[in-house]
């Protein structure tokens, strides 16, 4: 596979390319391996306080690359109940293991509606195909 | 690179590709907005213009005796300032910044920032700001992206001048800005602890106070932790060459004025502002930075980092969108406290502070004259005089000196109140003249 092209089957993806992994009622938030390729070598990810309420859309994160700066948007509304603390020390775990010890947090009591409006697996394979490359 | 300014007939062109005129360029400029004529005088002979500035160089009234201060400072400026900051190395019109190109300059820099977290007791420091007005307001926009808070405490004891700046530059903001009145010349802790709540982004103070008392924010540091609010210590550089450091007190910003670290007094700068912070904070910290690093070959090199805080990386998002810096000045305050060196400038400390006092002692001495504050100070103090304090400061204009600062201009039920500034530089003599000449003023 090449790399950058790697989307889970079991996850929720936004337009803004971040994936979702609903556990119970908490969300586990990160950035798809397509962002993390675009991003280049990430220097340091910058979570909200644990305890921010934050809509759909709101700014959540920002993740600093070599050479770039992007914002993680909310996914869900929902509050941070959660945050990868290891990738203070190591964030480059974000490019290594985007959808797994490189998430960047949790949120908590996210809406169905919300849920909703997320895009699939498939749908997010779409859009990537569509990116220019 | 020359400059080259485009003709009538190139702008004819520009303008007749575009289809328009040049009033079509401006029409989205509100009217109101537009100005109606820019005063400019016809263009003058090289001979001319030189007379011109030189009738006005002479309005300039440099040889009076300087008591003046109130955040600027007449200090003492070594050869070695000028001689440094004049190469043609580093006098240039813009920072080069590319690190394949600029390692003196880049060096330079990080020296400066070494030098300033030397100073203030701090981590971190970039390569400077505009002044110590826009470092104050630039610590302040800091506090409110590290807290996500929008209430600023601002104490009465910071240079009004700087609170002016940051009512200026936060007035189209949705920040609330709270002044907290001071006693005594000093913070005071209970009109403080009234305002300070869990809403508070920053506590503002500053070291020596306006009215030039010592305090330390020890305490305050505690209180505005207490509640998660950040404190930002505005300081005085050359009184930390004796003085308990913001870094020592628990600030978590320090900022200063830069000016009295080898730079000319001169109406509007250029200035100076250093601004340094503790190392969990410094990606929320505006301004240029400098790193050093090494090379492909190992060797030792410098460049800027942590760019991802700043408007070409982070657009809209940048911690600041001053992207530049003092370059010329940081250099000079670089080279002024290298060559003073820490005993040097804790010299020069306790020469200004001996000094004030004695000025304080010889100035209380002339009947009528009273202290109004009775906390410790270092090289500047506030007399009441018997009489409105900008006349006599007039009046002692004409016998040649700048005795002081009215602070019936910032402050109300102060009309007779003088702020008076004593550096290394003034002798005994200037001293022993200054008051004889003010009792002369006052009762002749």
């Amino acid at each position: 596979m090449t790399q950058g092209q790697n989307v889970p089957d079991d996850l929720s993806y936004t337009e803004d390319h971040e994936w979702i992994r609903l556990d119970g009622d908490v969300a586990v938030v990160g950035i798809t391996d397509h962002a993390q390729q675009a991003l280049g070598e990430i220097t340091y990810v910058d979570p909200p306080p644990v305890g921010t309420a934050v809509e759909q859309g709101d700014e959540l994160a920002a993740v600093e690359s070599a050479k770039a700066a992007a914002d993680v948007y909310a996914p869900l509304s929902g509050t941070v109940s959660e945050v990868n603390a290891a990738l203070d020390d190591a964030p480059e775990t974000v490019n290594e293991d985007p959808y797994g010890a490189g998430w960047i947090c949790k949120l908590q009591g996210a809406s169905a509606a919300d849920l909703d409006s997320l895009l699939s697996a498939d749908q997010y394979r779409d859009l990537l195909a569509k990116e220019p490359a | 690179m020359s400059y080259v300014a485009n003709t009538a007939d190139q702008r004819r062109e520009m303008l007749r590709m575009l289809g328009c005129s040049l009033d079509d360029l401006f029409a989205v400029i509100p009217p109101q907005l537009r100005a109606a004529t820019l005063n400019l005088p016809s263009g003058r002979s090289e001979h001319e213009v030189r007379r011109i500035l030189e009738v006005l160089s002479r309005r300039n009234r440099s040889e009076m005796l300087s008591f003046l201060g109130g955040g600027f400072y007449d200090h003492y400026i070594p050869a070695a300032v000028d001689a440094v900051i004049r190469r043609g190395e580093f006098t240039t019109a813009y920072t080069p910044y590319q690190p394949e190109a600029s390692q003196g300059t880049l060096q330079a820099v990080y020296e400066f920032q070494s030098a300033v977290c030397r100073l203030t007791g701090m981590e971190v420091a970039n390569a400077s700001l505009y002044d110590g007005g826009t470092a104050l307001f630039e610590a302040a926009m800091m506090a409110l992206r590290v807290t996500r808070r929008r209430r600023i405490i601002v104490d009465k004891a910071v240079n009004p001048i700087y609170r002016k700046m940051l009512c200026s530059y936060t007035g189209n903001l949705e920040i609330e800005l709270c002044e907290c009145p001071c006693t005594g010349g000093r913070t005071d802790r209970q009109v403080l602890a009234r305002h300070l709540d869990d809403q508070a982004a920053a506590v503002i103070v500053q070291n020596p106070s306006f009215f030039g008392c010592l305090d330390d924010f020890t305490d305050v540091a505690q209180m505005a932790h207490d509640v998660g609010a950040l404190l930002i210590v505005s300081c005085y550089p050359v009184s930390l060459g004796i003085l308990k450091t913001p870094g020592e007190m628990g600030a978590d910003i320090a900022t200063a004025e830069g000016q009295c670290l080898g730079l000319p007094l001169s109406f509007g700068g250029p200035y100076l502002g250093l601004m340094a912070t503790r190392q969990k904070l410094v990606r929320k910290m505006p301004g240029r930075i400098a790193g050093r690093t090494v090379d492909a070959d190992g060797r030792q090199a410098f460049a800027l980092i942590l760019q991802a805080r700043e408007q070409h990386v982070r657009r809209a998002k940048a911690t600041s969108n001053i992207c530049t810096n003092e370059s010329l000045c940081a250099l000079g305050a670089l080279v002024y406290l290298t060559v003073l060196g820490k005993a040097g400038l804790a010299e020069t400390a306790e020469l200004c502070a001996s000094k004030a006092a004695y000025a304080r002692q010889r100035l209380l001495a002339v009947p009528g004259v009273t202290a109004r504050f009775d906390a410790p100070i270092f090289n500047e103090f506030v007399v009441d005089l018997p009489q409105p304090a900008a006349d006599v400061i007039n009046h002692l204009i004409e016998h040649g000196f700048a005795a002081g600062f009215p602070l019936s201009r910032y402050y109300d039920g102060m009309e007779n109140s003088m702020l008076v500034a004593v550096t290394e530089k003034r002798t005994k003599q200037e001293i022993g003249k200054l008051a004889e000449t003010l009792e002369e003023v006052l009762w002749s």
